[in-house]
């Protein structure tokens, strides 16, 4: 394919071809409030609706569970406790560790103890405050460092290592440790966990979730009411954000929905109310980050090595492979030739954490963009300096810490043409500038570069299936493994198949996520959607479109060559029917209008064991310069500019790429600076809430967002038109605010010491780093 | 019971509002019901989402019509749905995402949204949308500045708002919008479309003073205030309800059981704000969006202050005396109200009595109000020629947050000498409060860098703050002496700008 498809994207003349900015499939139900989620689907008349009762305790033994009071309760209908589970009692994805409901042990607070299924749902949530409960404390581990001390940890902890760190770091000119911690994030989309079961026939039950990954929940409810992955089907047509907290979380509401509808055999919804969805479910993993680094008078990094350590939780959820990742990417961009990577995955009486847009890389890029700018701090130079000094080369130093040659580095070019088109050097001039005439306000000003690796760690997970119909009036329904979160995927895979069939996008029908129309799928995430589901549903068009075109050739006596499918209509030779009229004819010939298509990602083979191979297919590449004004009185900060180049390849919709990368940044900007859990001593999540729980608001995004797209860049592996993954990798061209701050927050000692700042940045963090450089003074 | 209470011959029993252009009457509703609840489980009307139940998501966002005090012209408002109970509603003209698009055809607002790519998964599009609508009613040609303070309470976790906003500009182009409607603030003259909306809700208005039950629980919304003192004399235990901003949220997030409130928002005599012998005088049920700009106009320095309290749809229901009687440590308005030695006019039955409101504030969520006793009035007394206002909030986000921190300071100097002075801070302690030996240390001081460090040194004397989720209470006490020092800053020859208004 390749170049031909590459002209074939400029000439459609089609509604919503391929390369074309078309708006999201549902945005004008959007708008209008008639886009159904799970919750707007009519409710049967029976519906229960459900609350879960929560631990109070981090850690305990139950020793007694008193529900008379919750049972006799107005409106409610049964109670569900671990003792009432039929099948498996567990929800955890890869370790059978996680229980659905406490079976003895609570491990965290806001662990799900029991159900309560009530007629209302203001009923359900009355009666679930019931309860009595007593427990038998035991000891917690509440945090990281704790839980290192005490070899806490739901993995074993893992290492890479090349070459000899140890040596590097001791025959270096230069030599620095450090460390940082690095809170975690909650999701926070916008609708709250839900599901509804309904019981169907002969004990089958029908889940409607909010869910990445129907088939896990499929499987999960399966297991826990000791049935088959035959008699469960899952649906989802949208969901109203995730953002990764929907790829293992929602087996648990799932499978408490699914339960308690066995046991009634009446429909069961749980929607979470927006503090239980909090306290109950999984974050991304905050981190603590040791290091000590060798590197010669220019900055280049001789040896290093890294300790990470992360706060996994209660249990082990998909936490192997989010520290995997962490591992993976603590290069970021830079080539680091003697290397010792520690990772630690803690076990801590808090909630089992989980994915969140990244997935670990995050972390990973934190913990190496943070020496960069040490190292620079230490010797005086512009960081961007160090950067670059530290970029993987072309055809030399291009190899990574897990043995993957880079082979499609643009990094270089994106920085260049960043460094130019933001100014970026009279900005750094008159930044310093304005520090020396401001004693009170500082600003600061970074460049941080973003290589995101696309692909599954896990090989097999890189599969996808798609399922399309043609009807005889050439309409089309297409259908696939991938789950809308508001990505845009469901447009863009309908893209690909206007484009193949050659019909207006308008004549696709984009139909919900089913367990049983594409099985076995793959959750969506690792920013693979559209890579994967695009080229399925592609072969799946082809198919179609094989036999179509085999068809009419026979029809019209031309040669297969000779017939073109172009603008809504096909040529054969000199005849030209519409797409309908061809389809119509086809279907009287009995040609079959139905095809799935399957898709394995090439090229990608990676062993575990040593940490080698190549786990990604392809990276993506971004920058972004960011220009930030503190106030040394109070740590109060604001973003003030944003330039961002952003690699989305040859992209299949320049309009959701472009969403992609603006809300991914804004959401790295929450993750960096404002966005803090707090727990108190007790283990209780206190930011559980708006109120206290702080994304960005609208006027935290800059007046001066400047968002470019890197053009004529198509990707060079051999991708879906050759376009590029774009879910994750812009949520990490925020560390640019974040060393922006550090910048500012250098200039307080006129850049002469490492400024120590944690993450979130809050207004106390960036205040207590100024103190201290201040002291330092 | 009083005899002003039988007196009142009729009450209604069912609460009537206007929901597309019909009128709906309901009978025994719940006065625990919120809107949304009745939208979304009761109409099963659900492009109005729930993202929090507490008032800071804005997925809930619905707008509220009705007539301002003149009753001749209309107040658009945005409101969140789920901390509306209601029966607030009685009287007025509700509009929901649904009401917009009319025919299948988008309202231009709702086309801008399309057309930007200001939706993603779509879940806060509605709320937007809303807000939008009520921005576009109120405010000819905003400014980003003013698009984001319209759109403070709207959280949206997927598009990074630039499309939103990119929408709000473009929603002004779409030439359809002459067929729209206008609200007060956009144009002089009453149109034909805000006429026959105010003869709708003049229908549906009545005198008769709307007391429901159902669900063994009972909504009061008397019109009168003698009628209000007594229910509220003969009721010592209800629950007083102005904006319900803070009294929501007890249900919403709580559960608790109101069984007996009583309304302020339709008692004539506490719904205005006039200028009086000497005073703002500010009725207890003015909402914040009324009281603002008569605030504002006479101290401008108290703009951020205000301009950062909650968001429009809060600021649209709740009110100064919610605000003040509510007596969280961390209300906005209280150190600011209390270095101005403002005064609350407190009520019960036919008797009325003034305290200062340094002095209404007993202990941790303990007021000076007694049972059966309501805030009528708050008094702020006019400036003072010469003295030097401010107050700045502290929080982890700009706009919709509660302070860690709120300080306020009013300065009056003579020959360089400090003749009077006043600071007050929220977040310090169980009450909003003055930092006394604070003020002492200033007084008839140089105002100079020496004397405000010392005062500096005393404001650790003045308060041990705690540690909570908000803030550790080392940065409380740090922050506490520093914006003291931004105050002496600002007010000495070396002006800061602030970085809240950089950029912007
Ligand atoms: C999302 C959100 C954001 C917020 N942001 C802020 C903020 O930035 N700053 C801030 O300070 N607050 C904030 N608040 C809190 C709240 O909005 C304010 O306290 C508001 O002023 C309360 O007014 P209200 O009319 O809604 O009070 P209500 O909720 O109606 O009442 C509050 C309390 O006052 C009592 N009460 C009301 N009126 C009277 C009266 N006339 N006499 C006696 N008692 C009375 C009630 O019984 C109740 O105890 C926020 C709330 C929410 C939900
Ligand atoms: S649901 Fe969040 S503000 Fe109402
Ligand atoms: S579009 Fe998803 S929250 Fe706004």
């Amino acid at each position: 394919m390749g170049a031909d498809a590459i002209t074939s994207r400029a000439n459609s003349k089609i509604a919503g071809a391929v390369g074309t900015a078309v708006p999201h499939d549902s945005a004008r139900l959007h708008a209008t409030g008639r886009a159904a989620y799970t919750d707007d689907i009519p409710e049967p008349r029976d519906v229960l609706h459900l609350a879960v009762g929560m631990s109070a305790k981090p850690h305990a033994r139950i020793r007694r569970i008193d529900l008379a009071a919750v049972i006799s309760a107005p409106g409610v209908v049964a109670v569900m406790t671990a003792a009432d589970i039929p099948g498996e009692n567990n929800c955890g994805p890869v370790v059978h560790d996680d229980p659905i409901l406490a079976p003895g042990l609570v491990q965290y607070v806001g662990q799900a103890v029991f159900s309560v299924a009530a007629g209302s749902v203001d009923q359900a949530r009355r009666a679930v405050r019931l309860a009595k409960i007593e427990y038998e404390a035991l000891d917690p581990i509440l945090d990281i460092r704790k839980a290192i001390a005490a070899k806490s940890f739901v993995l074993p902890t893992q290492k890479i290592e090349r070459g000899d760190s140890k040596s590097a770091i001791a025959n270096a000119a230069h030599r620095l440790n450090g460390s940082a911690t690095l809170g975690g994030q909650d999701q926070f989309y916008l609708e709250g966990q839900i599901a509804m079961a309904l019981p169907a026939e002969d004990g089958d039950l029908f889940v409607y979730s909010s869910t990445q990954h129907p088939g896990e929940i499929q499987l999960l409810v399966a297991e826990a009411t000791g049935k088959t992955l035959k008699d469960v089907i899952v649906e989802c047509r949208r969901m109203g954000g995730a953002f990764g907290g929907k790829e293992s979380q929602p087996a648990l509401i799932a499978c408490i929905a699914a339960l308690m509808a066995q046991k009634t055999g009446r429909a069961c919804k749980l929607r979470l109310d927006r503090d239980t969805d909090m306290i109950m479910t999984g974050k991304r993993h905050d981190f603590v980050v040791d290091y000590e680094v060798g590197f010669n008078e220019r900055g280049r990094i001789e040896g290093i090595e890294f300790m990470f350590a992360s706060r996994c939780g209660m249990s082990v959820d998909l936490s192997g492979a989010i520290n995997d990742r962490a591992m993976f990417h603590c290069d970021n961009a830079y080539f680091l030739d003697n290397v010792t990577i520690v990772s630690h995955r803690c076990k801590t009486n808090t909630v089992s954490n989980t994915a969140f847009r990244g997935f670990g890389g995050p972390q990973g890029m934190f913990g190496i963009e943070l020496v960069v700018d040490d190292i620079a701090r230490h010797l005086g130079v512009d960081p961007l300096e160090v950067r670059r000094e530290n970029f993987y080369g072309i055809g030399e130093r291009d190899t990574t810490q897990y043995r993957q040659k880079v082979e499609d580095n643009i990094i270089h070019e994106i920085v260049d043409e960043l460094v130019r088109t933001s100014d970026y050097r009279k900005r750094v001039a008159k930044v310093r500038e304005f520090n020396q005439a401001s004693p009170v306000l500082k600003r600061g000003i970074a460049l941080t570069p973003v290589k995101f690796g696309i692909s599954f760690t896990a090989t097999h997970l890189n599969q996808a299936g798609a399922l399309l119909h043609v009807y005889t009036d050439g309409t089309v329904h297409l259908n696939h493994g991938g789950t809308e979160m508001g990505q845009g995927l469901f447009t863009k895979v309908a893209q690909v198949v206007a484009n193949e069939l050659q019909i207006d996008i308008d004549r696709i029908k984009i139909t919900a996520s089913d367990t049983s129309k594409v099985p076995n799928a793959s959750a969506t995430a690792a920013s693979s959607g559209s890579d994967m589901n695009g080229k399925a549903a592609q072969i799946a068009a082809k198919k179609i479109k094989d036999r179509l075109t085999e068809f009419a050739a026979n029809h019209f006596s031309v040669t297969e060559l000779d017939v073109v499918f172009g603008n809504n209509e096909v040529r054969a030779g000199n005849n030209t029917v519409s797409f309908a009229e061809l389809v119509r004819l086809a279907w009287f010939s009995r040609i079959s209008l139905s095809a799935t298509g399957f898709y394995r990602t090439p090229k990608i083979n990676y062993d575990r064991a040593t940490f080698s191979g190549r786990p990604f297919f392809y990276f993506a590449y971004g920058a972004a310069v960011s220009e930030v004004i503190i106030d040394t009185l109070t740590g109060e900060h604001r973003l003030t500019r944003v330039d961002i180049l952003h690699d989305c390849g040859a992209s299949l919709n320049p309009a959701i790429d472009m969403g992609q990368i603006q809300g991914g940044f804004i959401q790295g900007v929450g993750w960096l600076t404002s966005e803090e859990l707090w727990w108190n001593a007790e283990g209780e999540l206190k930011t559980h809430a708006p109120s206290t729980y702080k994304i960005p608001a609208c006027s935290d995004v800059p007046e001066d967002f400047r968002v470019r797209m890197l053009e004529s860049s198509p990707n060079r592996e051999e991708t879906i038109y050759r376009s590029k993954a774009v879910g994750e990798p812009p949520l990490m061209l925020s560390l640019s605010v974040f060393h922006a701050i550090r910048d500012a927050v250098a200039s307080v000692s006129n850049n002469t010491r490492r400024p120590r700042l944690d993450s979130p940045a809050t207004p106390e963090a960036v205040l207590n780093a100024v103190t201290e450089q201040q002291v330092s003074e | 019971m009083s005899a002003r209470d039988l007196d009142v011959p009729v009450q209604r029993r069912s609460m009537r509002f206007i929901l597309d252009g019909e009128v709906v009457e309901i009978e025994n509703v719940d006065p625990n019901r919120t809107v949304l609840q009745y939208l979304r489980e009761d109409l099963r009307r659900c492009g109005t989402k729930e993202g929090c139940a507490e008032g800071d998501c804005g997925a809930c966002t619905v707008v509220v019509v009705d007539r301002d005090v003149s009753g001749k012209r209309l107040r658009v408002r945005a409101v969140n749905s789920c901390i509306q109970f209601l029966p607030t509603l009685d009287g007025k003209e509700l509009l929901t995402v649904e009401s917009l698009s009319t025919d299948g055809e988008l309202h231009p607002t709702q086309k801008a949204l399309v057309d930007c790519h200001g939706s993603q998964c779509g879940f806060c599009t509605p709320g937007f949308v809303m807000s939008l609508f009520a921005l576009h009613k109120n405010n000819a040609d905003p400014t980003r500045r003013e698009i984001d303070e319209a759109l403070a309470g709207n959280l949206c976790r997927c598009t990074g708002y630039s499309p939103i906003v990119e929408a709000a500009r473009v929603m002004y182009a779409d030439e359809l919008q002459s067929k729209c409607w206008l609200g007060q603030s956009r144009s002089s003259t009453v149109g034909a479309d805000e006429q026959s909306r105010i003869v709708a809700l003049n229908s549906i208005d009545t005198d008769v003073p709307l007391c429901i039950e159902g669900h063994g629980r009972k909504f009061f919304a008397p019109r009168e205030l003698d009628h209000f003192a007594d229910l509220v004399a003969l009721h010592p235990d209800a629950t007083i309800l102005s904006g319900g901003t803070d009294v929501g949220l007890w249900v919403t997030k709580q559960q608790r059981d109101l069984p007996i409130i009583i309304y302020t928002g339709n008692v004539a005599g506490l719904n205005e704000c006039l200028v009086d012998d000497g005073y703002l005088d500010i009725g207890a049920a003015v909402s914040l969006t009324d009281a603002m700009p008569l605030i504002i106009e006479n101290y401008p320095t108290l703009e951020e202050l205000f301009v950062r309290f909650a968001s429009p749809p809060i600021r649209n229901a709740g009110t100064l005396g919610g605000n003040i009687a509510n007596g969280s440590p961390i209300g906005d308005s209280m150190p600011a109200l209390i270095v101005l030695e403002t005064e609350v006019v407190l009520r019960t039955g036919g008797s009325t009595r003034s305290v200062a409101l340094n002095d209404f504030y007993l202990a941790y969520q303990r007021t000076a109000l007694r049972p059966g006793e309501f805030i009528e009035r708050i008094r702020i007394p006019l400036p003072v020629e010469g003295e030097q206002v401010q107050s700045y909030k502290i929080s982890k986000r700009f706009d919709q947050d509660i302070s860690a921190v709120c300080g306020a300071y009013r300065l009056q100097l003579a020959d360089g000498k400090v003749e009077k002075i006043g600071v007050a801070y929220g977040g310090m302690a169980a009450i909003p409060s003055r930092a006394s030996l604070c003020e002492q240390s200033l007084m008839g001081q140089e105002w100079s860098e020496a004397s405000v460090s010392r005062a500096m040194q005393a404001l650790d004397k003045d308060f041990s703050p705690i540690s909570d989720m908000r803030s550790s209470s080392q940065y409380r006490r740090n922050v506490c002496r520093n914006l003291l020092r931004r105050f002496y800053l600002e007010t000495s020859a070396s002006v800061i700008e602030r970085v809240y208004s950089i950029g912007r």
